[in-house]
Formats: C-alpha cells, structure tokens, sequence
C-alpha cells in the first residue's frame, strides 16, 4: 500500500511558500501596516527636529535605515503566533521535512512582503527627507540586502517569544542587539555613497552578514519553534 | 507491519510522572484507546509518541530500534490530529489539504474533493475556512485520513464536534486502516463501535516518592 | 567510567552539597584579595600623569568589564550544555548568571561615566568601547526578561538558552561593527584608555584586581545558582530537611 513517490523537500518548499504568498494575499491589510509606519515616523522627523534642508539631508540615510528597521521590528510579532495557535506548527514541525527548511520559506516571504515594499518605498520617502543626490541606489541596495538580515534575526525573536500571549515588545528587546551591525553598515555605506566615498566594503559585509543568517538563523529559529511546540 | 514498544515509559511533568509505567507492544493492525482520568496526560502520551513533547522517560522502540527525540524517524509514518486540527481559516478547504500535504513533501493529492465528499463536505473545496461551524473545521482536519498513506494514525479526540452519521464514517474509515495493517491510536469520551479495541488504561500517578506537601 | 562525574555534577543534590564547602573560602580569598588589589591600588600605586587621582577608577572599571564580558561566556555554555545534555543543574547556573553579568556590566558602565565626567568632560561619550558595553548591557537584559517572561521553567531555561547561544555568536561581530563604526565615523582623539601604554606599577594592582574579581564572581555565582537548586527542589525531600535544620 505504500506509494513509490517519495517525499521531497522541493515541494515542501513550494507548497509553504504559496501558502504564505496566498494567506498574506488574504490579508492585504497587513501587508500595507509596515509601509503606512514607515512613512508616518518620516512625517515625524521634520516635526521633531527640524524641517531645514541641510539638517535633514545630513540624518536623512540614518533616519531611512533606523525607521526601516522598526518597521520590519514590527511586523515580525506574528509570524508564527497564528500557526502556534491554530496546530499548523505541530504540523510543521511532524513534517519529515527539515524544519529549519520549512520556516527558510515564511521568512522569505516575510522578506518578500515586508522587506522588499520597505525596500522600494524608501527612495520615495529619500526625497521627502532631502536626501542627497549620490544615496538613492546605496539606499536602495544596502536596505535590499539588510533587510533580508532583518528578516532572519527577527524569526528568531519571533520563534523565541511564540509561546508567550504578549510577546510583541519583548521580541523587540531581545532581538535589537542584533540590529547592531545591519544598521551600521546599512546606514554607513548610504552616508558613505553621499560622501563620494566607495561602499564595496560595506556592501560586501552587509552581503556576508545575510548569508551567515541565512545558514545560522534557521536553526536557531527551528530550535526555539520546536522548544515552543513542546512546551 | 509497524510496531511500537514501550517499556517503563511516562511521561514528566515538572519531573514528576503523570501516570504508572507502561510496558506494553502495538502492531499494525489494532486500534489502541488510550483512556484514563483527567490530568492523566492522555494527550502527552500521544504528543510524546510524535515527538512534539519531550520530557519522557524509558524506552519507546518503533521496529525494534529505540528512538529518542533528536532523531525522530517516525515522522514519515504518522499522521497526527491534536486538539487544534491546524486548519487555515482564511483558506479554502482545498488549500488547507494541499498543504497539509505539501509541507510533508507529499505530490498535491488529486483526491481532495473525494476526500472532502467521504467527510460530508461536498462542493466545499473551494468554500473558505472562516464559513464553516467548529464541526466542519474539523472535518476538514479529518478529510486528510481519506488521502494519507501514514500507517500510524494518532487522533487526540477525533471525534469531537461531529455529528453521529460522521462519527459512524468516521469509525468504518479506521476500521478500514487496521484491516489494512495500519495502526491507530486515539483518545475519546466517546463509547466506540468498533471490534477489538484494545484499552490501554493510563493510571494517574501517585504524588509520593519524595514528595512532601 | 570517565562520565560519571559528569552525570554526579548533573545532580543539583550532589552539587549543593559538594560545594558547601568552597563557599567560605571563595568567599574570604575574594574579599581579601579585592581588599589588598584596592589598596594597593588606591594607596600606594601611583598616580596617572595626565588624569590624576581619577583615574585609579581602573581598579573597579576594568575587572568588572572584563567580567561582564566573561560572564556572558560563562552563561551561554552553561546554557548550551543545557540544551545538549538536558543537564538541569547547567540551566540553572545560567539563569543565575544572567542577572550577574546585567549588573556588572551596569557597573562598568557607570564607572566609565564617573571616570568620563573629569578625563572627557561629559559623563557620556559614544566611544566604541562604552556603545559596545551597552549593547552588552541590552543582550543580558534580554536574557532576564525571557527567562521572567515565560511561566514554565523549563521552557524559559530552553528559550533562554537558544537566544544566549545566538548572542554568543554574535557578541564578536557586534564588537567588531561598533569600532569600525566608531574609527570610521568618530575623530579618534578620546584614546586615553589604551591598554598597552599602562604602566607595571598601576599594572600589577590592576591584575591583582581582576583575578580577585573572577573569584568573587564564581562566589557569587556559586550562592546564586545554590538559591536557585533550593527553590526548585524545594519539594524534595533533602532540600526539606535542610530547611528543617534551618
């Protein structure tokens, strides 16, 4: 009675990610929330401190990248909080398939529909903050390729609080730490194009940074899923 | 033929038992109830034998071997339904099936809508999850039965919310699976109209040892 | 054979009564030794030429930097032994590191911002080294309010462990990032603290300081993870007797 076709981790990737492709084409709303966040905090900057050109040219890749950050902070509470209390997750996790591969996919769909709009909207609100002439394609560039960090390090937050029914700011607390080193080189290598200066090292760093996360980070997000299921 | 073992085996909470040793062997072929008071930790049992709880002690040998938790193999061969069925609601009956399928590995089955009609849910495959009642979630849950090729079924209260027509399907489709060397394991409050269950009987464990209050 | 003291020191109860015994002596030999490393320092080392008596906050500021930094280590391989033994008496040293490591990290901090105030003028400057020691101050506060946050024990010593294991990994890459972002972005003017130009004789009180500083923190880790084996074995029957006797 047992079938010749053989389970194969192709498929499950594919099937994971047109669910989570389907289920957030369901949720349009959400899709919209970390955008609408980004582009408030940017209304907010002129407000705050002062709407003179020089003054907002010279936060302005700083400003860009720690709102972009934020924002990606926030959409990450729910990434698995539905599954864990629906039952998908213990599906998951009984899966044959590795989970480490399985939860690789909602967190590039989560990069997909968060990192990447974040992506192409931050050139649009570049000129909003006067940013200078040289910075939209490193400002482009380096938030395409740190965002993707972004999305690893969060999962792992998002992984780690799942169990807890109010895990939002307490994700954001343990899990900024490591926004450290994104955010310097995503920020450095945008003042750095401004300045006339070359980026490569930072480019080739962020670069780095998104594919050790790549690898490391799906295993530490299994393990906290699996900690979580078995609680 | 699948076989399980289990030998001095229970389950911990805060390192203490929740129920008396068990030793006994299941083979393909049987539908094995697992009964006991409430707070016996009739769904740990079941949630230990897939691997989704882990503070367990003794010895639980699937062909023989002994497995513990970090290397599970057992997952290919079971199917578990727990208390949350992991039903997407804001997906087609459809859709929920194809994944629970797909995130196996499985090819897309081709049997959804049979699958759905042998659970009462004609013409729902393309009807969103947020329609239905609790019952028709769970049948939904249930409709994988019909189209998985897992030898081990664990169904933690497979019955709930289901009506008695499906409750009788329900037990003619397990019935099936044993006569076919399957293996079922299931909790229920619900008396079974089924032939040759095997009741396995789980003790609370007493509070003593060392226990001081 | 080789692993049975390995399985024995898994054993809160043999590890509490074991170590009944080093308690006093950790205790006295730390206190003695902080007590003449401060002397010395204090009284009869010399003063820095440029800063004056000011600077002789070193004897407190580097020992508990060094600390913060080691106790960090010291809780994420007792976490990860956790993890990969299912030692509990592992996870219980780490929960009682963590609040350790947050406070002397809190104390490096503070007595930079002390020494800050005469030698820079301010009481906070972003220097590469004191951005990093807040980072460090975030990552173990991260580590105590997961392990509060979560009811079961046993899956906030779990959890814990996994996010102080990625902060393990992490700590030498954040490290690296804030001084490139701090000789890249900074004038490097504020190099008072540089190791390599200190002296023998302010050298040797500051080595003493230190080694007296790892033995009050294994002290103390040692009474906290002792407090932390009692209250979770409170329902045995040897922690009940040890209470009975008071």
């Amino acid at each position: 009675m047992m079938s010749t076709d053989t389970p194969s981790l192709r498929r499950a990737f594919w099937a994971s990610l047109r669910r989570e492709l389907l289920l957030s084409y369901r949720h349009k709303g959400d899709l919209a929330n970390p955008l609408i966040f980004f582009l408030m905090v940017v209304v907010f900057t002129p407000l705050g401190i002062s709407e003179e050109p020089r003054m907002l040219a010279r936060i302005a890749p700083g400003m860009l990248w720690v709102i972009a950050l934020l924002a990606t902070l926030l959409s990450l509470d729910g990434l698995f909080r539905s599954d864990y209390d629906d039952g998908a997750l213990e599906q998951m996790v009984l899966s044959p398939q590795p989970l480490a591969c399985l939860v690789l996919t909602k967190v590039f769909a989560h990069w997909l529909l968060t990192g990447v709009p974040l992506t192409l909207l931050a050139p649009v609100l570049g000129v909003m903050l006067q940013l200078p002439e040289g910075g939209y394609g490193i400002l482009f560039l380096s938030l395409l390729l740190g965002t993707g960090s972004l999305s690893l390090i969060g999962a792992i937050g998002a992984a780690l609080t799942v169990g807890l029914r109010k895990g939002g700011l307490l994700l954001s607390l343990i899990i900024m730490p490591f926004y450290v080193p994104v955010l310097i080189f995503g920020s450095g290598a945008v003042k750095n194009a401004i300045e006339g200066f070359p980026v490569n090292a930072e480019l080739a760093i962020l670069t780095a940074m998104l594919l050790a996360w790549s690898v490391m980070a799906p295993f530490a997000i299994a393990g906290g899923l699996k900690i979580s299921v078995r609680a | 033929m699948p076989s399980l073992e289990f030998r001095q085996f229970t389950c911990q909470r805060d390192g203490h038992p929740l129920f008396n040793p068990l030793n006994f062997a299941l083979n393909g072929g049987e539908v094995v109830q697992i009964a006991g008071p409430n707070g016996a930790g009739k769904t740990t049992f079941l949630r230990s034998l897939c691997g989704l709880f882990d503070e367990w002690t003794g010895e639980m040998l699937w062909q023989g071997t002994p497995l513990r938790v970090p290397d599970f193999s057992l997952c290919s061969q079971l199917l578990y339904l727990g208390h949350q069925p992991g039903v997407k609601k804001s997906l087609t009956a459809g859709e929920n099936l194809r994944w629970f399928f797909g995130v196996q590995g499985m090819p897309f089955p081709g049997a959804v809508s049979d699958a759905l009609a042998q659970v009462g849910l004609q013409g729902y495959e393309d009807t969103f999850c947020y329609q239905m009642s609790a019952g028709q979630l769970r049948r939904v849950a249930l409709a994988r039965l019909y189209i998985s090729r897992a030898a081990i079924w664990i169904l933690d209260e497979p019955f709930t919310a289901i009506d008695r027509f499906g409750v009788q399907n329900l037990e003619t489709l397990l019935q099936r699976h044993v006569s076919n060397g399957g293996l079922v394991i299931l909790t229920t409050h619900q008396p079974l109209a089924i032939s040759g269950v095997r009741l396995i009987e789980l003790q609370m464990a007493g509070r003593g040892g060392n226990d001081v209050d | 054979m080789a692993w049975q003291w390995f399985h024995r020191l898994g054993s809160p109860k043999w590890f509490y009564e074991k170590t009944t015994a080093w308690l006093p002596w950790l205790g006295f030999i730390s206190i003695t030794l902080i007590l003449l490393g401060s002397i010395w320092g204090l009284a009869f080392g010399p003063a820095e030429a440029k800063q004056g008596n000011s600077a002789r906050i070193i004897y407190i500021h580097v020992p508990a930097a060094v600390l913060a930094m080691a106790g960090y280590y010291v809780m994420a391989i007792s976490g990860a032994i956790g993890l990969i033994w299912r030692m509990k008496l592992s996870f219980m040293v780490m929960k009682a590191a963590a609040p350790i490591g947050a406070v002397l990290t809190f104390l490096a901090l503070f007595t930079g911002a002390v020494w800050g105030k005469p030698t820079w003028g301010a009481w906070w400057v972003w220097d590469g080294r004191i951005t990093s020691m807040v980072v460090l101050f975030l990552l173990y506060l991260g580590i105590v309010a997961l392990q509060e946050a979560y009811q079961n024990q046993d899956t906030a010593d779990k959890i814990s462990s996994v996010l102080a294991l990625v902060g393990m990994v992490n700590i030498p890459i954040i490290y690296k990032s804030v001084d490139w972002w701090y000789t890249l972005h900074q004038p490097a003017t504020l190099k008072l603290t540089e190791k390599s130009s200190i002296d023998p004789s302010m050298g040797y009180p500051l080595l003493l300081m230190i080694l007296a500083f790892y033995i009050f923190y294994a002290w103390v880790l040692l009474l906290r993870t002792r407090v932390e084996i009692l209250k979770r074995e409170q329902k045995t029957n040897w922690v009940q007797e040890i209470v009975a006797k008071g």
